[in-house]
């Protein structure tokens, strides 16, 4: 089975997003893979597992820091990795979606992988715009896929703990919400070892634009409208005054 | 083209759910300074559809459309929105409505934003905020061009001024619905078997910051010691550490305790939908710019751990 994955590499939230102009400075954040990607990655892989064929990684390009990610998912268990070199920080769902998709046409897929949303799908997420840059259908929120020859069943969660189960005719792009187990964990020496010996493929991004058609006007913090009444002091202080809140709402 | 307001609701079992009331409340206010209508659009089977406050509701009854399939969904909403032309077209950023806004805006050309927080008119010039970045920023933007498509986060607006009576007019799919490649099954309804999150009065609910499986008994040490039970965002369930009954947010389920311990939790969007409106929120986090502290009712700036082995002392 001939299986992609395609990823996005994004500005880590772990930090203050600093803004330049009406948008977010992405020369000077730390790009992170989605983490989304990472379930999709080991959904991909555990397909792979169970009925064969290959999984090829594609993503793009877009600070020329994506090797490390790409190493990762060979580590994880993909065969192949390529990469658009797009060198555009600030590359868009749909700019992303349609270089992708143009790399993966030729790749002729049977499952196309994709996380289900990333914290920065402004303009919304990959997955379906892939599957309709494609005219292949798209199901997201899936947290299960079994794959045979040609079909697959898929679970489709929905709110309050409700899931639905579909067959599906191949091919098909898949956005992923959860993996059906935790994604494995690739030691730091074979990621090493797979970066001294792995080739990523380049494509070049076609000139082909499919930009979203937003006008930004302005990226910031939320205006915060109310704020926890914050404890300081220690650790122990904080533990303290948690406590004796409790006692004095009945709740301890 | 027109200036209508298209708000694609969606439902479950017969019922329709919050965001679609809410999205017909929100779209009855924008309808106007567009100089347009708004339109409850339903696609289903069988369904009682005159629940909405809409200028008007188009009903598009077909077996195919009984259960949700993006497939059946996405060829019917693309085919009415292309004959009918409306100037803004609203999905909720749901598990429906997150597999159709983004595939028909590049189906259509037409601008999609997710994500969404607000909406507003300004100079004739529509305006949405959105809430992206794990809601550590919020994005406004105006999308170009005469159609927009905008997905909305659940728990934006009121649901009370979407609610009505409207008479659903009546229509037959306007494609062909057969062939397709993605069929419905069977409805997966929630396991059972674990202790029910949503019957809880009290929840000390774990985050990433929980940091590893072997941790978690901490957490339930301290909700022991509480009478309370835990619960949890959703990457410590995709990471194994409790099972999916436990979660807390947008794909888990709401809660509203009279208290909210939590640890560890930054507060994304999608997890603040199944929990702001618990009676009592306390967060404990390490980042101090966390989202969560603008929701929570108390908070602190420090280790979470540290500060539970403080509290099972005291307790």
């Amino acid at each position: 089975m001939n299986i992609v994955v395609a990823i996005k590499h994004i500005p880590s939230i772990a930090d203050d997003l600093p803004v330049k102009g009406n948008n977010v400075d992405f020369d000077s954040v730390d790009f992170v893979l989605n983490e989304f990607d990472e379930q999709s990655i080991e959904q991909a892989v555990l397909v792979k597992e169970a009925v064969g064929g290959t999984v090829t990684v594609v993503g793009v390009d877009l600070i020329g820091e994506l090797d490390n990610v790409l190493h990762l998912a060979l580590a994880k268990g993909a065969d192949k990795a390529v990469k658009v070199t797009a060198d555009e920080p600030g590359a868009d769902s749909h700019q992303q979606a349609k270089w992708l998709a143009e790399a993966i046409k030729g790749m002729s897929p049977d499952i196309v992988f994709a996380g289900v949303q990333a914290s920065n799908d402004l303009d919304g997420q990959i997955g379906p715009m892939i599957a309709a840059y494609l005219d292949m259908p798209y199901i997201g929120g899936v947290s299960s896929v079994e794959a045979a020859e040609g079909t697959a069943i898929v679970t489709k969660e929905f709110a309050g703990g409700n899931a639905g189960k579909y067959s599906v005719s191949l091919p098909i792009v898949v956005g992923v919400q959860a993996a059906p187990k935790p994604p494995r964990y690739a030691p730091v020496s074979k990621v090493r070892q797979v970066a001294q010996t792995a080739t990523i493929e380049k494509i070049s991004p076609s000139a082909d634009g499919a930009g979203a058609g937003l006008s930004m006007k302005k990226m910031a913090p939320p205006v915060v409208t109310g704020h926890a009444e914050m404890f300081t002091g220690s650790s122990k202080e904080v533990a303290a005054k948690i406590v004796e809140l409790l006692k004095s709402k009945g709740l301890a | 083209m027109g200036n209508d307001v298209f708000v694609i609701t969606e439902h479950m079992d017969g019922k329709f759910s919050d965001v679609s009331f809410e999205m017909v409340g929100k779209a009855k206010e924008l309808a106007p300074a567009l100089g347009g209508q708004t339109v409850a659009v339903v696609l289903g089977s069988g369904l009682s559809a005159n629940v909405f406050a809409s200028d008007s509701t188009i009903y598009v009854d077909d077996a195919n459309l009984a259960q949700f399939n993006p497939e059946a969904y996405g060829k019917v909403i693309e085919a009415l929105v292309k004959e009918k032309s409306p100037r803004l077209v609203m999905f909720g950023w749901t598990a429906t409505g997150m597999d159709l806004a983004a595939w028909l805006s590049a189906r259509t050309g037409k601008p999609c934003v997710a994500y969404a927080k607000d909406l507003c008119i300004e100079n004739n010039t529509l305006i949405v905020n959105s809430q992206v970045y794990g809601g550590k920023m919020i994005a406004e933007v105006a999308p170009e061009g005469d159609m927009a498509i905008v997905a909305v986060l659940a728990g934006s607006f009121p649901a009370e001024a979407g609610q009505g009576s409207t008479t659903a007019t009546q229509a037959a799919s306007p494609v062909a619905l057969d062939g397709l490649k993605i069929k419905f099954v069977e409805a997966i309804k929630p396991a059972g078997g674990d202790v029910d999150i949503t019957a809880q009065t009290k929840l000390v609910s774990i985050g990433r910051g929980i940091g590893g499986k072997e941790n978690v008994e901490l957490a339930e040490e301290l909700a022991e010691k509480l009478g309370a039970t835990v619960s949890a965002s959703r990457p410590v369930v995709d990471a194994g550490w409790l099972p999916r009954t436990r979660q807390v947010g947008k794909s888990g389920l709401k809660v509203k305790p009279k208290l909210y311990l939590m640890l560890g939790i930054s507060g994304a969007p999608e997890h603040l939908e199944g929990m702001k409106s618990a009676e009592l929120i306390i967060a404990v986090n390490t980042d101090k710019k966390a989202p969560i502290f603008n929701v929570a009712h108390y908070g602190a700036t420090a280790d979470l751990f540290e500060v539970a082995e403080a509290m099972l002392e005291l307790l």
